[in-house]
């Protein structure tokens, strides 16, 4: 009932939450990556002490490629980026840089192909959130009193934008700090942020659906509240599963995944927490909104 | 009893025999030679995708301004079976090579998308890939039945150059007017009538009345595609090809031939390279970090569930090796970002367990006995563990759907997990609760049954209605 009886205050602090990370990003912006503006990456290693960014610079200047960008990358590397550039100027590069140099990756992406990375990330956003709404009020269709099915898809949503709103506020807070960039995965994380967070609140939901049709508690407000009781320690425990299971990916997976995995555990824990302390109190308040109007 | 008890062995027995098959079929691809021929357990390695091992992705715009409508999906197979031709040629192993529709949610534009594992010399893959392709007449070396030589590869396979039994003459598939499909009047058997314009039927006249009584090899890429034996002089232009091939096969010919150059032109528009060693680096943090995950997560289990908690591990190992041999016989090309998803499904896999075991606890503290309280917690549980799997299912379906390679590769992964995983949470760990066939309460029933600090006992809560 803790949870009921402070409501207010648990909505204020998402409400908190949410400002601050939207403030994350419009401060320090989310820098979208060739993925989706089309353009050239370059990584390289050198076998022995790598050489100056400076030199770097310079070596590449002459082949007039036109604006570069050079970052140390690793112990030894460099990951170079220009405009989308043909097999011939790639070449060109690794020839000006001389011998010592490994190419560890290169990555082309013609702007069109950026376009519908763009295109599809939307659709499938879309997508994704009608196909959640539709899902529970389906399987909530009937449990319309006292709040209607509907209701409980829209908050699960609320819940969601909340959920997806603060994991791109940590991931522009962490591209200001360390220069990642928005990718290919930002995407499927974001989307498989949605599905996850969801399943939790989804189990909330059921539990309260459940009590609502035992029909032992009184009011709704006391349903919800006792429903909270029953499944907190739950869902607390399957979260911290896929949680143990993200970190060991963010500490020991692949570089390549890593933001990855970060974003996903900051996914689940604020999922976790919104399907707790959110989206039940604003099932109880959207509840006391429709008695009040009636 | 006596069959449940039995179902829980042969599920064991099953699962370990499962494990025995990833291990057996993983060692024996690792310990092939690098040109040994794949054969019996070796035949099922994993799929690595190509950031994991390594390789070029090239994707190809085809520019068909100029092709009719209709026309538009013969054309594009027709380029597909050029590149893969010429892909082939070049000795890639497991080349991939796919026509991409401009569909609604792409930009209007028809693409061509060649992976190439392994290959890490963009430029000379570019090169290989850009070439056109050589239809040429030969006719028989005039030392062709003399001996040749014959080498043996270390495999024991004998190698026999086929090429050198060959002169190439002035006819090539320049002078190719069309290549027909027929079927032969009496036997049925399909036919392949290429058509030489003026220039061409003058010389394929001049060859066949040099070579009657020999052989004319047609050779495709440099290699021979058919051998037939000229049995006289053919005028008009006119040549078959008849061979012991299919239908499917000749029509793919004809297609071939008739696409001799690329049917449409095409330009790169996206590349990417991934270095073998960066592949390496990936693939082996990929496995470390499976591997901690996995572990830490038994660990969590046992320590918080006890007794349920060991079961669930069980459960938990069962589901890994039917994700393994699920990778392995589909086969499902694993990409970092698959592995990412396996990872993840591995701590989702627990969530129906965990469900179910809070479920269970539940029912104990309401006063029910150790049987009761799993069958009730199994069946309240489901309703839940059903809901909350479907949203996910909705997300990685829709992201298979949309993907690029690099989230079709995460989304299949995640997808088959959760499938899989609320199959084993439902099946394994109630036929193995029930295995246990645990009827007493008593202290001892309830610690095992209960989690974190509190035991399972009715006094820890408020008793819920039945």
């Amino acid at each position: 009932m803790f949870i009921i009886k402070y409501k207010k205050i648990f909505v204020a602090i998402s409400a908190i939450l949410v400002s601050l990370s939207i403030a994350s990003i419009l401060v320090f912006g989310l820098n979208f990556g060739i993925d989706f503006k089309g353009g050239s990456l370059l990584e390289v290693e050198y076998t022995n002490i790598r050489p100056e960014q400076k030199v770097i610079e310079d070596i590449i200047k002459p082949l007039s490629i036109g604006e570069i960008r050079v970052q140390p990358m690793g112990e030894n590397g460099y990951s170079i980026k220009t405009r989308d550039i043909t097999e011939g100027e790639r070449g060109s590069i690794m020839q000006a840089l001389g011998g010592e140099v490994i190419e560890k990756s290169f990555t082309s992406i013609g702007p069109s192909v950026g376009a519908e990375l763009v295109r599809k990330s939307i659709i499938s956003f879309i997508l994704v959130v009608l196909g959640i709404i539709f899902w529970i009020a389906y399987s909530f269709r009937k449990v319309s009193k006292p709040v209607s099915s509907w209701k409980y898809g829209f908050i699960a949503i609320a819940s969601l934008i909340h959920d997806v709103t603060i994991s791109a506020g940590v991931f522009a807070f962490l591209g200001f700090l360390t220069g990642v960039e928005v990718d290919t995965l930002f995407v499927v994380a974001i989307l498989t942020i949605l599905g996850l967070s969801v399943s939790d609140t989804i189990v909330v939901f059921d539990r309260i659906r459940e009590n609502i049709r035992i029909g032992h508690f009184k009011t709704f407000e006391e349903t919800v509240g006792r429903s909270i009781n029953q499944v907190y320690t739950r869902s607390i425990a399957t979260s911290s599963t896929v949680i143990i299971a993200l970190l060991a990916l963010v500490f020991f997976g692949p570089t390549s995944t890593k933001m990855f995995a970060i974003m996903l555990t900051a996914g689940m824990f604020f999922g976790t927490y919104s399907s707790i302390f959110l989206a039940s109190p604003l099932l109880v308040i959207t509840n006391n909104l429709q008695k009040k109007t009636k | 009893m006596a069959k449940t008890r039995i179902t829980a062995l042969l599920i064991l027995l099953l699962g370990i025999g499962l494990g025995f098959i990833v291990y057996k079929t993983e060692i024996s691809h690792r310990n092939l030679a690098p040109d040994a021929k794949v054969t019996g357990w070796a035949k099922y390695p994993f799929k690595l995708g190509l950031d994991l091992s390594g390789g070029t992705h090239l994707v190809y715009k085809a520019d068909v301004s100029l092709i009719d409508s209709t026309e538009l999906g013969n054309s594009m197979d027709a380029l597909r079976d050029v590149i893969e031709r010429r892909v082939n040629v070049f000795g890639v192993s497991e080349p991939i090579v796919q026509v991409q529709n401009s569909g609604f949610s792409s930009v209007g534009e028809e693409r061509l998308i060649v992976d190439l594992p392994g290959v890490t010399d963009v430029a000379k893959a570019i090169e290989m890939i850009g070439q056109t392709p050589m239809l040429d007449f030969r006719t028989e070396n005039s030392n062709k039945d003399q001996p040749q030589e014959v080498t043996v590869g270390p495999d024991g396979q004998v190698k026999l150059d086929m090429y050198a039994q060959y002169v190439k003459t002035d006819l090539t598939g320049r002078y190719l007017d069309k290549a027909i499909l027929n079927f032969d009047q009496t036997t049925g058997e399909p036919i392949v009538s290429l058509q030489f314009d003026t220039e061409g039927a003058a010389l394929f006249e001049k060859i066949t009345s040099e070579n009657v009584g020999k052989q004319v090899a047609i050779f495709l890429d440099g290699q021979p595609i058919s051998i037939p034996t000229v049995n006289e002089a053919i005028s008009g232009g006119q040549a078959q090809i008849s061979g012991d091939f299919t239908a499917d096969e000749a029509k793919t010919l004809v297609g071939r031939l008739n696409s001799g150059a690329l049917p449409v032109p095409i330009s790169l528009i996206s590349t990417q390279t991934i270095g073998p060693s960066l592949g390496e680096q990936a693939t082996t943090a990929g496995v470390k970090a499976a591997l901690i995950g996995f572990l830490a997560i038994a660990l969590f289990l046992i320590i918080w569930y006890r007794l349920p908690g060991m079961i669930a591990v069980v459960a938990l190992t069962m589901y890994v090796v039917i994700m393994l041999t699920v990778f392995k016989m589909v086969p499902v090309t694993l990409t970092a970002a698959g592995i990412a998803g396996f990872i993840i499904s591995i701590g989702i896999a627990v969530d129906a367990n965990v469900l179910i075991f809070e479920r269970i606890k539940e029912e104990l503290r309401g006063g029910d006995g150790v049987g009761d309280s799993i069958h009730h917690g199994f069946k309240r549980a489901w309703l839940s563990v059903r809901d909350s799997n479907i949203s996910s299912m909705i997300t990685a379906i829709i992201l298979f759907w949309f993907g690029t390679p690099l989230i079709k590769g995460f989304a299949l992964v995640f997808l088959i997990g959760v499938i899989v995983s609320m199959i084993s949470a439902i099946s394994i760990t109630r036929l193995f609760l029930y295995t246990l066939n645990i009827k007493k309460r008593n202290k001892f029933t309830s610690f095992l049954f209960g989690s974190g600090f509190s035991n399972a006992s009715n006094t820890a809560a408020p008793a819920v209605q039945k």
